[in-house]
């Protein structure tokens, strides 16, 4: 089972509206977007928490939520998990006192280092890759993460046990379903993967179609 | 792991604008974030960094065979040359639309786009009605961007699950043979680079 974002192939929510164009729709939608990454530059997690932490939202704040709404509850929710603001602060909208991280937070002049340093999430890997590209194989029959109840994954739902062919490897990267829970980077094998979409959809998908995901090597199996 | 009960965010104000700044305040309060750096994000986004970097890369791809052969097969040695490397755009593959396979991009799970080739995504792009329909009915959701694809033209959905950014390279456009590479550049727009439009032919 995965989680109110997973939301691919759900049916319901109507047309996509082309002329909802703008970037930033409102001013706050920009503060809400700095404030989220000034505060990622603290250092006291990574983007698979900060991912899984919108994530956790509750399914109804996460519908009825605005984009820019979900990403400052989320972190708001972050700092009071990490002991760095209090339930008390949030609601007098007052600090009781300067932060014991005060030290690391970003600087106006360190802004276009830290945006253009980036953050890699290749590494090297002792798992070999066990795929080849032009082999197919099948996704795993449940989405959810393995080792944590209700935790982060990047299989989506509508993947979920397909026979797909391998298009790209991508080497060895960090492991979101360990990354987002302090198990580690767990880093491995990571590769693209086509699905005809009438495999994942049925007859009514027009068969020159296909979807492809970026698959980690522990969602596959052999066909 | 924190219970999902805990909802810490629901103190906050409710309205959004006076939510962001109750934190924005309290923080900078405690020496957490600097207004200044934040004003410095928000301007990198909003003049900086956006589709005009993708059209350079794809335009350059038009006028120069061994570009081109580069981006398809290992883009980022250039893309660092060029100033383009950065966040949201560490690990990019160019996929190139032809007659034969269209190529467009959407990300299910959250709203992942090669920010440092785009800037941030637009509304429509974040929508849950592109996110839950892209994968399923692409050629009904390319009709609402007045893109209607032959029947048996090939198309290929790229849903960003891992931190692989994918730019889609458009088709050079009819009549634009004669044109200088900077002219080019201004015929890319940012919804052919995600693959819900197409360039039209250039008139004489």
């Amino acid at each position: 089972m995965t989680r109110v974002h997973d939301m691919g192939g759900r049916f319901g929510d109507g047309p996509v509206d082309p002329q909802d164009n703008a970037t930033f729709a409102q001013d706050w939608h920009a503060r809400a977007l700095a404030v989220t990454l000034a505060c990622g530059a603290l250092g006291q997690w990574n983007i698979d928490v900060s991912r899984h932490s919108r994530e956790r939202l509750s399914p109804k704040d996460y519908t009825r939520f605005s984009y820019y709404e979900k990403w400052m509850s989320a972190l708001a929710d972050l700092l009071v998990e990490h002991d760095i603001l209090s339930v008390e602060e949030l609601r007098e909208g007052q600090a009781e006192g300067p932060s014991a991280l005060a030290d690391k937070m970003l600087k106006a002049a360190q802004v276009a280092n830290v945006l253009s340093a980036g953050g890699p999430s290749e590494r090297e890997s002792t798992i070999k890759p066990t795929f080849q590209v032009g082999e197919y194989v099948k996704t795993r029959k449940r989405a959810g993460n393995e080792n944590v109840e209700g935790g982060h994954t990047r299989l989506p739902n509508y993947a979920t046990g397909a026979v797909g062919q391998v298009v790209l490897y991508h080497g060895s990267h960090v492991l979101p379903d360990a990354s987002a829970h302090g198990l580690g980077e767990a880093p491995e094998p990571l590769y693209a993967v086509a699905f005809s979409s009438q495999s994942l959809w049925g007859k009514t998908a027009n068969t020159a179609d296909e979807v492809i995901l970026d698959l980690w090597q522990s969602y596959l199996e052999p066909v | 792991m924190p219970h999902d009960h805990d909802h810490p965010h629901s103190v906050l104000p409710p309205e959004p604008a006076l939510r962001i700044k109750a934190l924005e305040t309290i923080l900078t309060q405690k020496g957490l974030i600097d207004p200044a750096a934040l004003d410095e994000i928000i301007d990198t986004y909003q003049n900086r960094i956006g589709p005009q970097n993708g059209a350079k890369v794809v335009a350059k791809m038009w006028v120069d065979a061994d570009f081109r052969a580069d981006m398809l097969n290992d883009p980022m040695p250039r893309l660092r040359e060029m100033g383009l490397y950065g966040r949201q755009g560490e690990h990019m593959v160019i996929v190139e639309n032809t007659s034969e396979v269209h190529n467009v991009v959407v990300c299910t799970l959250c709203s992942c786009y090669p920010w440092p080739l785009l800037g941030l995504p637009p509304g429509w792009y974040k929508s849950d009605a592109y996110r839950a329909r892209v994968v399923r009915e692409p050629r009904a959701v390319l009709a609402e961007f007045g893109l209607s694809l032959a029947e048996d033209q090939k198309l290929r959905v790229w849903d960003s699950t891992a931190e692989i950014r994918y730019l889609v390279a458009p088709e050079r456009p009819k009549g634009s043979e004669n044109m200088s590479e900077d002219e080019l550049i201004a015929l890319v727009t940012r919804d052919s680079m995600i693959g819900t439009a197409i360039l039209p032919e250039v008139s004489a």
